[in-house]
Order: structure tokens, then sequence, then C-alpha cells
């Protein structure tokens, strides 16, 4: 081999076709081989088997709620609020309908199950038993009530729950009142009965 | 405004009039560094060790999100990343195949090292940093091997540790002042969790980056030991250098793919490499109350575990020996009597100290000094080789020879380093421990032996 210096190819030229499909078949399987390099390391964010199972569903019992009462329970780290309504509690519902932000519902931002829009102003699989996430749907604080008729100013003359953080209100059935920081309804976790008196929070699928 | 002038178009020339250093360290570094053009398989693995020092801290960083670093539950969050996080299997075996990839990587660069001169002048500083490279990854590797909280890991800190108690007079307390408790405990564990998370992958990034610079600012050895600067063409580059990228640099992403076949497969198929990457011991939580019956460290420290456990007090005696002959040696090369004197008596006292009941250190602070002398000897390379010429290709055949047979003293401590030791197995890692510190320590005379070839002006390269 002769000590000549080899020549650089000019940086102008077209590049040789041969090569530019061997750099870009290369690239393609490199490439390939960097998203499946990359796929467990994206996975490992999502839960772990030990989130999932901590996020299992939840068993009440509603029976053990007193009428006018509101008892918690949690359910993947949320507060659950299981609010036992008395038959005036029900009746004021469907009047404070022109003060409401969506009465009916119609938002999808946290879409109310079918199961629960029966009748929307009860937003309730049961009427008597009112099942809602106790998280505020504007920046996730958890209201405070719930308040009987007349008994908070930022409710005026309507019972409801109030979050203290920006002042929103929601009523008994956990719907929003216009004109409040908060835009929607309160959520509804999926849940059923399994017995008269047993809800399960977190599964409300028709088997098992 | 003061834009600088710029040769790139659109949104490059943008960034470079405004920052003209980005592109300037691109050039400097990779389009306009001259490498020599005859570079072969020794000269991948700077750049697989710059690969799997960046695996290691982004899996790193990804399991720190699921390890807690408490002893209480230590080896239970390393089992649910291996059997709940979704991947935490493959981010795991990533790290430890990582590990033990990261020393396999380093010790071949620095038999490339060995192989053609790299520590020779003007490359001393290169070849330092990379030393205390080294040094640091010896620690990361250390402090990294708690973490999992098994028996090996517990019980190979208590070991290492207390090495520390063996220093005389502030031993013992120094120990404690590591340790952070009597015992290794969860003190000790969130403060090597520490080191090695933060401290040592910080001080490792800038010393990679020191050693890079030191290295570009020179210019690469290669094979045949010639320096390509001293033959430079009329546009100023060296004849027989190649633009680092994009030669070298698409060379070094298909030594990358070879490499990642070679780990992968590994990974796969075994990730515990019987033992060696994973230690069985360590599938036991620690039990402080219980060492297992067989303790040995990870098989990257097992050479010089080895000359740790060689030195025993039947051995002093060939030491005390060893140390007298080679002080007569060098009193008899140099020039300067008064140096000649100086070492022979400093000599004699390291004797004394060896040998002289009563006053001589215990053949266990001997075994640390002789491990801690065996890593540090290694700086003192380019002192210690004083041969005419850089490169083995060019120095007599049984030159190789001694290199092949130090590699071979080097496996064989290593093998020895993993079994239960057994006074004949002791006894031939006293005599590879002498071997050891006989290459290098009478390096500056069989370096300047035998029949040397001359070295060509230019590199030998043929195109392929």
């Amino acid at each position: 081999m002769s000590a000549q210096q080899t020549s650089l190819p000019d940086a102008d030229a077209p590049m040789d076709t041969q090569r530019r499909t061997a750099l870009i078949a290369t690239c393609a399987v490199g490439g390939a081989g960097v998203i499946a390099a990359a796929a467990p390391f994206v996975m490992s964010f999502s839960p772990s088997e030990r989130a999932k199972a901590a996020g299992a569903p939840v068993e009440f019992d509603v029976s053990t709620v007193p009428p006018g009462e509101m008892r918690k329970t949690e359910w993947r780290g949320k507060p659950i609020w299981i609010l036992h309504r008395t038959p005036e509690m029900l009746q004021q519902l469907a009047a404070e309908v022109d003060r409401l932000a969506d009465p009916e519902s119609q938002r999808t931002a946290y879409p109310t199950p079918a199961y629960a829009l029966k009748d929307p102003n009860l937003r309730s699989i049961k009427p008597e038993y009112l099942v809602v996430i106790g998280i505020c749907t504007h920046l996730g604080c958890s209201p405070s009530g719930p308040f009987p008729a007349g008994s908070s100013p930022q409710l005026g003359a309507d019972p409801g729950f109030v979050c203290p953080c920006h002042g929103s209100t929601f009523d008994l059935a956990g719907r929003v009142f216009k004109n409040k920081p908060a835009p929607d309804n309160l959520e509804v976790p999926p849940y059923k009965y399994v017995s008269d008196t047993v809800v399960v929070i977190g599964d409300d699928s028709k088997t098992g | 405004m003061a834009l600088h002038e710029t040769q790139y178009k659109g949104l490059l020339g943008w960034f470079d009039a405004r920052m003209p250093s980005a592109m300037g360290a691109f050039r400097t570094h990779m389009s306009e560094y001259y490498a020599p053009k005859n570079f072969n398989f020794w000269y991948f693995f700077g750049s697989l060790a710059l690969v799997v020092l960046v695996i290691q801290i982004v899996t790193g960083i990804f399991l720190v999100m699921h390890y807690k670093p408490d002893a209480a539950q230590a080896f239970a969050s390393v089992e649910y990343i291996m059997r709940e996080v979704p991947g935490g299997w493959f981010i795991r075996y990533m790290h430890s195949t990582g590990a033990s990839f990261f020393f396999i990587v380093v010790y071949l660069h620095m038999f490339r090292g060995l192989l053609y001169g790299s520590y020779r002048a003007p490359r001393e500083l290169v070849w330092i940093f990379g030393c205390v490279i080294f040094l640091c990854l010896m620690g990361e590797a250390f402090f990294g091997y708690l973490l999992p909280w098994g028996q090996m890991s517990y019980w190979g800190a208590q070991v290492i540790v207390n090495l520390f108690s063996a220093i005389p007079l502030i031993g013992p307390d120094l120990s404690l002042f590591i340790r952070g408790d009597y015992v290794v405990g969860d003190a000790t564990l969130n403060r090597f969790f520490a080191f090695h998370a933060c401290a040592i992958p910080l001080v490792l990034l800038g010393l990679v980056v020191a050693h890079v610079f030191a290295l570009h600012d020179v210019g690469s050895n290669n094979p045949d030991g010639v320096e390509i600067k001293e033959q430079k063409g009329k546009d100023g580059r060296p004849l027989d250098g190649i633009p680092f990228h994009p030669y070298y640099s698409v060379h070094d992403v298909m030594g990358l793919g070879v490499f990642f076949i070679l780990f992968f497969a590994v990974l796969f198929l075994a990730p515990e490499m019987g033992g060696y990457f994973l230690e069985w011991n360590n599938f036991i939580p620690a039990d402080p109350l219980q060492t297992p019956l067989h303790i040995a460290p990870v098989w990257y420290f097992t050479p010089y575990y080895s000359i740790l456990r060689a030195i025993t007090s039947d051995f002093m005696i060939w030491l005390a020996l060893g140390v007298v002959a080679l002080a007569v040696l060098i009193y008899f090369s140099v020039s300067r009597r008064t140096i000649g004197a100086a070492v022979l008596a400093l000599a004699l006292v390291a004797a004394v100290l060896m040998k002289m009941p009563g006053i001589a250190f215990d053949p266990k602070l001997w075994g640390v000094i002789l491990m801690g002398g065996s890593v540090l000897v290694f700086f003192a390379l380019p002192w210690l080789d004083l041969a005419p010429n850089k490169s083995m290709r060019y120095r007599p055949g049984w030159h190789l020879g001694l290199l092949c047979a130090f590699a071979v003293v080097f496996l064989v401590m290593g093998y020895l380093g993993t079994l239960p030791p057994t006074p004949v197995r002791t006894g031939f890692a006293q005599i590879g421990t002498l071997l050891y510190f006989a290459f290098f320590l009478l390096m500056p005379w069989w370096s300047r032996m035998g029949s040397f070839k001359p070295v060509p002006s230019r590199v030998t390269f043929a195109a392929h």
C-alpha cells in the first residue's frame, strides 16, 4: 500500500445511492432498537402492581349512614362521599336548576355514568344515597359540608357543599352552581350495588 | 449588535451567531479533530466506556424512582422493582449488567494503553485522569453494591470498611466515622446512596470531560506509536489523520452495535452470569448476625482481593527481601549516589516495618497497603516505562510476552480471588503478587532491554 493520503470526499457532491440506502436502513433498524430499549423506561412510569392493587374497588355499607348525614370512605386515595338524602333534600334538588351551571350533567370532562343519570336531578343509582368523589373540580381541594339550607352565606338559601380553597359551591347532588371557579359537577365514581345495602366503588361492571 | 459571523444557515446559523462556542466545540472535538486512521479493535473501548457511563446514569435515575434507601425497605424495594414495576426487571438488569460490562470495557481500554504506550509523553495527564477515573469507578461500584442490602452487600461493605481499621492509631475511629455507626447499618446505607447516586457520578462526569479534553489537546496515539502531528500536509492537517466525525463516529456506532449484541445477550439470557454478575448470596436479605460461608467481592475486584489475602505472616520475609533487592538494584542504577543511598535507607526501614518482631506492622496492614499499591502503581507507568518506542509493535517480541504474562497473572489472580483460600491457592496468589509488582517495578530495566525495531514516520495502514 503506497503512503499517499486518501482524499476525503467532496462535501457538496451528491451521496452515492447505495451508501444512502445503507445509511437509511441502518438508521431505521437503529431507531427500532432505540424505541425497543426505551419502552421499559417509559412503561416504568405506569402504576406498578402494588399501586394497582391499592387502587382496587372498595366496599361500603350504606345502611350505616343515618338520614341527612354523610360518611366518607377512600378509593384510590380520594375521599368518596356517601350522603343519605332525606325526602326534603330530594325535593330541593329540582328547584335549584336555574342556579346550576350544568343541571343535566352534560359536560364531558368528568362524564357522569348513564346509570346515575336516570334522574338528572339526583345523579345516583338509588335516590336516597348520593355517591360522589369529594374533590372539587376546580383545582382539587376537598369541599366542606354538607351545609343545611341557609346555614352558609356562600350557598345562600340552598343546602350544599362549599370548597374552602376558591369558594366553589355544589348542591346535594354534587352539581356545581353558576359563576363559580369550578366548571364541572362533582365526579360520580364507577359504582354498583352488590346487595340492597352494600355498594362497591371502583367497579361498575354488570357481571361479578 | 455584536453577532458573530457564521458559516451555518438557518436555525443553526442563528444559534451559532449567538453561541459560536457550541459549534466550535463540535469542530474541535469531532469534525475537525484529526485522529490517526489506523485505529484497530482496541480503540473501541473508550467510546464504549462513555456509552456505558450514560447507560448507568439513565438506568440509575429510573431505579431511584422506585428504590428505597432505608435498611428496612431496601431489599424489598429491589424485589418490587424486579416484580411489580412495569419494565422494572429490564431497567435493573441493564444497571447490573452495565456495572460488570463497565469494568470489562475499562480493563480492555487500559490494556490498549499498555499495548501501545498511550500513557507516554505527552499523554501522561490523560493517563492520570484515567487512573483517577478508575479509582472513582471502583468506589462507585463499591458504594452501589451495598444498596440492594443483600447478604453479600452487607458483609462486603463490612469487610471493606474494616480495611480502614487496619490503619495504625486512627483506624477504628476512621471506620466508625465512615460507617456512621458501630456496624454497617441504615446510616451507612443512606450515605453510600448519596455517594453512589449523586456525588461520584458528578465527579466521574467531570473527570471524563477532563480525560477527553486532555487527550484532544495533544491528539490520540495509535497502534504504531507514531505521532501523526509530525507529518502535516500543506493544509496543516496531519497526513495520517482523518476527522473523527464522520469516520470514527460512525465506526464507533458499529462497535456499539456489536457491544449491544453481547450486552443484551447477557441481559436477557444470563443476567446473573452464574453468580458472577449478581451473586447468589445477594438474593438473601442482609443478616448482621450471620456471615455467608463463602464471601467474595464482585468479580472485577477479585485480582486485588487476591493480593490482599496473599499477604500472610510467612510471606512477609519474601516481601522484605524483594524490597531490599529492588533498592539494591536502584542503588547500582542511579548516577547520583545520594539518591541511591536514600532509596536503600527507605527500603531498609520498610523491611524493618515488614519483618522485625515488635515493630513490624501486621500482615493485615501490609495487605491493605499492597492492595492499594497494586492500583496506585498504574499512576507511575509513564515514568516506569523507559523504552525508546511507545508501541509493542516495534519492541522486542518478549516485551509483548511479558505484557501478556502480566494479563494472565491478573486473570489468574482474579480467578483465585473468587475461591476460598487454601494453602496451595494462597501460594499461587503470593507468586502472582510478586510477579504483578515485578512487572511494574522492574519495568525501568526490562523496558530498555532487547533490540528495538525502527519506528516508521508514517502509520501502517491498509485500506479495507
